[in-house]
């Protein structure tokens, strides 16, 4: 066991079960999988992408590329999560993943074997022969063998919240330069948001042995957070990771409120994706370790040095008893110094510069390299050259390896700020045009030093509370480290064939970098894609800085030069749970129900989803078997009797003002100046290309008052048109515009009967006779001894017909009123089903024929854009292309057999001609059965059809495979001469 | 009296109220409402005479105001919806007629009583529970103050007024915007 007996800052007292791979292990509160695997002796924790490497822990943190696994069962279950940031929860089910039969056997590790062929750029010159093959059998065969995790089928159980924050500052990161902003934003009234990615706030406070003042790293950082926590103006965010900065100061966050739990509260999300509005951040994320490449320098037990010393200091675990270091900086140095301290035995140091400092206690091999490793499942020893040249073994079971740090400039550089190099630190540091309004202090500015990365926070944070228009003092902060960052570069370790790990997560090596500078990947933006370096979960955090340097020198260019591939959200992967949030499953998007649908409910009718409304399509019958006998049956009863129907999806639009009547003339295309009060006119509109828009009616009630309706699916798309006109093509008009669509609940009552039925209802004084009322009639009536009304002698079936409204909370009562008064007429209630059906039989264009593609000529309704007036988008609709007489023209279709279907959307052609594109004729758009006629009936486009009465074409659709021969007839199939309208 | 009987916008007879921690969100179905849109160059005599209905002054830009009977919020440029009692007992003389007889051809009016749900929101934290909701910062949602914003793909108003917030959104999708403030206020407390 590798649990070290004191140290740490973990709950001894606590202890927590959990399984890998099946196997029971046991560790303890405030650790992570990954040191509670390392306490208990298990260096192996997953394999390698490509070559199906043994992998081991390579970090501490969420740079991790090589310990990645799965996390529980079910539904919950998560792959290609970090085993550095997954919290210890007691039951916590993990295991490896792309491996098989098992972690220590894996049949794939024969790649390793193949790795000669398997280098960078294979996939893209080996599958290319012959094409068929790669949809059918290469890529299949790919995809088993590559990928990681197994994502599960099952249905997430859990829920996601999103959420709004505001904050005058948001601090990113809480280190010592985060906790330092935030007590001098917090202890200044600022508004202020700290989020880390961390359960434990204090950054590598909570990691290093430097005393801050009298008081360790952890117990300073703890003091602090206890007194953040305290202030009203202060939010804490822990296990919170800033995925991204975008424009106007705005970041996305995921706070994993319940990642540590065997599973959320009743009602509590797992994760909640925040959007912060911020007035300034501060970027204070730290810098992340680089390693530095040898020959099979993936092993597991060789990690960063500074994951080693957090291991050790945070988690009081070694990864292995006999351990050994390998830098090139004084970082190193400290690991070393740490790992003795708790009594781990460190071999040695083996330092890249000639120059490398003494170390007490431990034999420091000045301008020594490792230059290779053993250890099939985990390290055993390394080989050391010397200065001298002499190479020897090492048996260790852990090496640490420090190449120097890079400040963790991704979230600077998100509005394409590009990092710039510095020589005293030898990495990048934030460069280019940051996101707005923010400042980056500390490890991530290359303030290596606890000192510095202390006031510079709390300069950062002075800095933006005085953009702001705030003032702030610099708290007494503690004596802190400030040493100086002494490096000497070194990327790789050369003259070996052996291969030299960069990428670990995507298996990309030093020689892949050499093939792709020699087959002319020269970019870095080129490099990445052609050798996969920096894809994939981890982003290349701690493998970018590598590959570049290698470039770097092949080119003969310098790092600067060579520049960065570009950093885009999300910094660390996301759960796409947390991206949806709530909209999910039914909850996709909100409904909108009819004010009759509880009614509808109990009729036991069936919904159709018309945008966001739920209508009821049909109301079937006990004794029906199938959806055509209800709506032949609801048809027959409305065309014999009555019938009624929800309207109130249609769209409905107030338009008020001394122009109302000039203005909705500019908006329609036929005339609407001189309608009389108390009538309705059908209106359409058109676009300024001249294409129909939309088409519906308006009602004017008063001189200076219109109702608009729209079709239910173009309600707000017709409203935002009229407002676009009457804001900006006609400010000197006198109109207002609001939409009522949800004011009235609006029902179309159609049949011979149906006058009957409303004069039951509405109040006497209301003449319903012919004559008091005729087509096309409108009025401001009562109903039900005086419940105020509107009523339209409006009709959409082709029948005697109005459309009555109520104010919408009336509208459930008012459907149960019609029923119970139409019993004596057999009053029924119809769907959108028999609406279509008898729209179709009557020839109403509707949706299918206002298809954005045709003209008011199309639909045979050119004689209704006036020529007497200017209206939107009738000049363009007297384009000559617009004008041919060969063109399409809306005309009926009959089989030829009545019960032979034609299908919506099958193409017209000529008796005999062959099903092609060029033969095409025109296209049939609405089709239905007709209970009225007997026969199938449909509606369409033909060309030159108002000429072809009486031909017998084809309609036939290839994707359905129907062939029908119909005869073009009039689209009016059922009272073409409007007598029932008028009865 | 007519004798239909009202349905509230979550379709009962009578209005909904939930407690979850320590908010209650409660179904408010006994105002009308109304919008009052100036005509053209009638916006400062529409203002006036508005505020002289109103009792109080019209409310600017982002802002609600509540008089001796009638309250209003502000909704577009010279454009409020006022709110008054939903008088069940006689809806004949409703609150858009009355707006119509004091306002004439300074303004259009509009009832707007059916077009929308509204729920009362009271009682501590209800920062924590907008947040989930909307991207309104409640630090700055003072008293008197209306906002527009979007609750799960809903276009409501936020009004902030008597310490408590009242939401205002469509009426066809009370159930899911009342759906949408049960599970946040669920998560939040």
């Amino acid at each position: 066991m590798n649990r070290l007996p004191t140290g740490g800052q973990i709950d001894r007292t606590t202890r927590l079960r959990f399984t890998f791979d099946g196997l029971p292990y046991y560790g303890h509160a405030g650790d992570t999988l990954a040191s509670a695997l390392l306490a208990n002796g298990v260096r192996l924790m997953g394999r390698s992408f490509k070559y199906h490497r043994p992998r081991g822990v390579l970090s501490a943190g969420s740079e991790e590329p090589n310990a990645l696994v799965q996390l529980r069962k079910g539904g919950r279950q998560e792959p290609n999560t970090r085993a550095t940031v997954a919290e210890l929860f007691d039951g916590l089910d993990a295991a490896s993943q792309n491996a098989w039969p098992g972690l220590k056997l894996d049949a794939l590790a024969i790649n390793d074997r193949l790795s000669n062929f398997l280098t960078a750029g294979f996939y893209y010159k080996t599958f290319m022969w012959p094409a068929a093959f790669w949809e059918k059998l290469y890529e299949p065969i790919i995809r088993r063998a590559a990928g990681l995790g197994a994502i599960t089928t099952d249905a997430d159980p859990d829920g996601y919240d999103r959420g709004f924050l505001h904050c005058d500052l948001l601090i990113i990161g809480a280190g010592p330069a985060g906790l330092a902003a935030a007590l001098t934003a917090g202890r200044a009234g600022a508004c202020v948001i700290l989020a880390d990615e961390d359960f434990c706030m204090g950054g590598r406070l909570n990691v290093e042995t430097h005393a801050l003042g009298d008081q360790s790293g952890a117990d300073w950082a703890a003091g602090v957070v206890a007194e953040l926590a305290s202030l009203p103006n202060v939010r804490l965010l822990a296990r919170t990771t800033v995925l991204g900065a975008f424009d106007h100061g705005i970041y996305a966050a995921v706070e994993r409120v319940a990642d540590h739990l065997g599973q959320p509260e009743q009602g509590k999300p797992r994760q909640i994706l925040w959007r912060i509005y911020s007035g300034r951040a501060v970027l204070c994320a730290g810098a992340i370790e680089r390693p530095i490449a040898f020959a099979n320098n993936d092993r597991p037990g060789i990690m960063l040095a500074g994951a080693m010393r957090a291991y050790v200091n945070r988690w009081a675990v070694t990864p292995a008893q006999t351990v050994a270091v390998f830098t090139n900086n004084d970082d190193g140095h400290r690991t070393a110094r740490d790992l003795m301290a708790q009594g781990v035995d460190v071999a040695a140091i083996i330092d890249t510069r000639a120059d490398a400092p003494a170390c007490d206690g431990v034999q420091v091999m000045a301008g020594a390299q490792v230059v290779d490793s053993s250890g099939r499942l985990g390290l055993k020893s390394i080989t050391v050259r010397q200065a001298n040249g002499q190479e020897h073994r090492l048996s260790i079971g852990a090496l640490g390896v420090s190449g120097g740090w890079n400040p963790n400039v991704a979230l600077s550089s998100h509005q394409r700020g590009r990092p710039e190099w510095d020589d005293a630190i030898a990495a990048f540091v934030p460069g280019g045009a940051l996101p707005q309004g923010m400042q980056v202090a500390g490890a991530a500015l290359g303030q290596f030093s606890t000192q510095g990365a202390l006031a510079a926070g709390a300069g950062a944070a002075i800095q933006a509370l005085s953009d702001l228009g705030k003032t702030a003092q610099a708290p007494d902060l503690p004596m802190a480290e400030d040493g100086e960052v002494r490096i000497t570069p070194f990327w790789h370790v050369g003259g070996t064939k052996a291969r030299a790990w960069l990428d670990f997560q995507n298996d990309v090596t030093v020689k892949d970098v050499t093939l792709a500078h020699q087959e002319g990947f020269r970019s870095v933006e080129h490099l990445k894609r052609y050798t996969t370096l920096g894809m994939a979960t981890d982003q290349g955090k701690t493998s970018n800085m590598g590959g570049l340097a290698v470039m770097a020198e092949l080119t003969g260019q310098s790092i600067a030069q060579t520049g960065t591939t570009m950093f885009r959200p999300p910094y660390t992967p996301v759960a796409l749970g947390a991206l949806a949030g709530r909209s999910v499953g039914r909850d996709f998007r909100p409904t909108r129900l009819t004010p009759s649908h509880a009614w509808a409910v109990e009729q036991g009718a069936v919904f159709v989803e018309a945008g966001m409304w739920l209508r009821a399509q049909y109301f079937p019958r006990t004794g029906e078997t199938g959806w055509r006998q209800s709506v032949d049956r609801e048809v027959r009863a409305t065309r014999g009797s009555v019938g009624v129907c929800d309207v109130t999806t249609l769209g409905k639009i107030d338009v008020q003002g001394r122009d109302a009547a000039a203005f909705l003339n500019r908006i329609y295309c036929n005339g609407f100046a001189k309608l009389a009060v108390g009538r309705v006119r059908y209106g359409l509109m058109l676009r300024e290309d001249g294409i129909a828009m939309d088409d519906g009616t308006a009602a004017r009630l008063a001189d200076d008052h219109f109702v608009v309706t729209t079709t239910t699916a173009n309600a707000v798309a017709v409203f935002r048109h009229m407002e676009f006109a009457r804001q900006c093509l006609w400010p000197d008009m006198d109109v207002q515009l609001i939409s009522t669509t949800e004011a009235w609940a609006q029902f179309a009552v159609a049949g011979p009967q149906s006058r009957a039925l409303l004069q039951k209802i509405v109040d006497s004084e209301f003449d319903l006779s012919n004559d008091g009322f005729p087509f096309m009639a409108c009025g401001e009536i009562t109903v039900c001894s005086g419940c105020p009304a509107r009523l339209f002698r409006i009709s959409f079936s082709g029948e005697l017909a109005y459309e009555i409204a109520v104010p919408t909370r009336y509208g459930d009562a008012l459907m149960r009123r019609l029923m119970d008064a139409g019993r004596e007429f057999d009053v029924t209630p119809y769907g959108t089903e028999a609406l279509g059906v008898m729209r179709i039989e009557k020839g109403h264009a509707a949706g299918n024929e206002l298809n954005g593609q045709t003209t008011a000529l199309n639909l045979g309704m050119g004689r209704m854009v006036s020529d007497k007036k200017d209206s939107i988008g009738a000049v363009l609709s007297r384009r000559e292309g617009l004008q041919e007489e060969n063109g399409l023209r809306m005309v009926g279709f009959m089989p030829t057999s009545p019960q032979d279907r034609v299908i919506a959307g099958a193409h017209l052609l000529e008796k005999g001609a062959a099903l092609r594109a060029a033969n095409d004729l025109g296209y049939v758009t609405s089709a239905c059965y007709s209970p009225t006629l007997d026969s199938y009936i449909a509606i369409g486009f033909l060309k030159a059809g108002d000429t072809r009465l009486g031909d017998v074409l084809r309609a036939a659709s290839p994707l359905t495979g129907h062939d029908t021969e119909v005869t073009v007839v009039s689209p009016h199939f059922v009272d073409p001469d409007g007598g029932r309208l008028r009865a | 009296m007519h004798d239909l009987a009202p349905l509230t916008a979550l379709g009962s007879s009578a209005p909904q109220r939930d407690t979850i921690g320590p908010v209650t969100i409660t179904e408010n179905p006994d105002r009308a409402l109304a919008s009052v849109a100036a005509r053209l160059g009638q916006d400062a005599a529409c203002t006036k005479a508005l505020a002289s209905v109103l009792g109080t002054s019209a409310p600017d830009v982002a802002q609600c105001v509540q008089g001796p009977a009638l309250g209003a919020f502000w909704m577009a440029q010279h454009c409020w919806i006022v709110d008054g009692p939903y008088d069940l007992d006689d809806p004949q003389t409703d609150l858009a007629a009355r707006l119509k007889a004091e306002l004439g051809d300074m303004a259009s009016v509009t009832d707007q009583s059916g077009a929308w749900v509204r729920f009362d929101v009271h009682g501590d934290g209800l920062g924590a529970l907008f947040e989930r909701l909307c991207n309104l910062d409640m630090a700055r949602m003072t008293d008197g103050t209306a906002r527009r914003t979007m609750i799960d793909h809903l276009g409501c108003f936020v009004l902030s007024h008597r310490g408590g917030n009242t939401v205002y959104g469509p009426r066809s999708s009370a159930q899911s915007l009342h759906h949408a403030l049960i599970t946040a206020a669920r998560s939040a407390f």
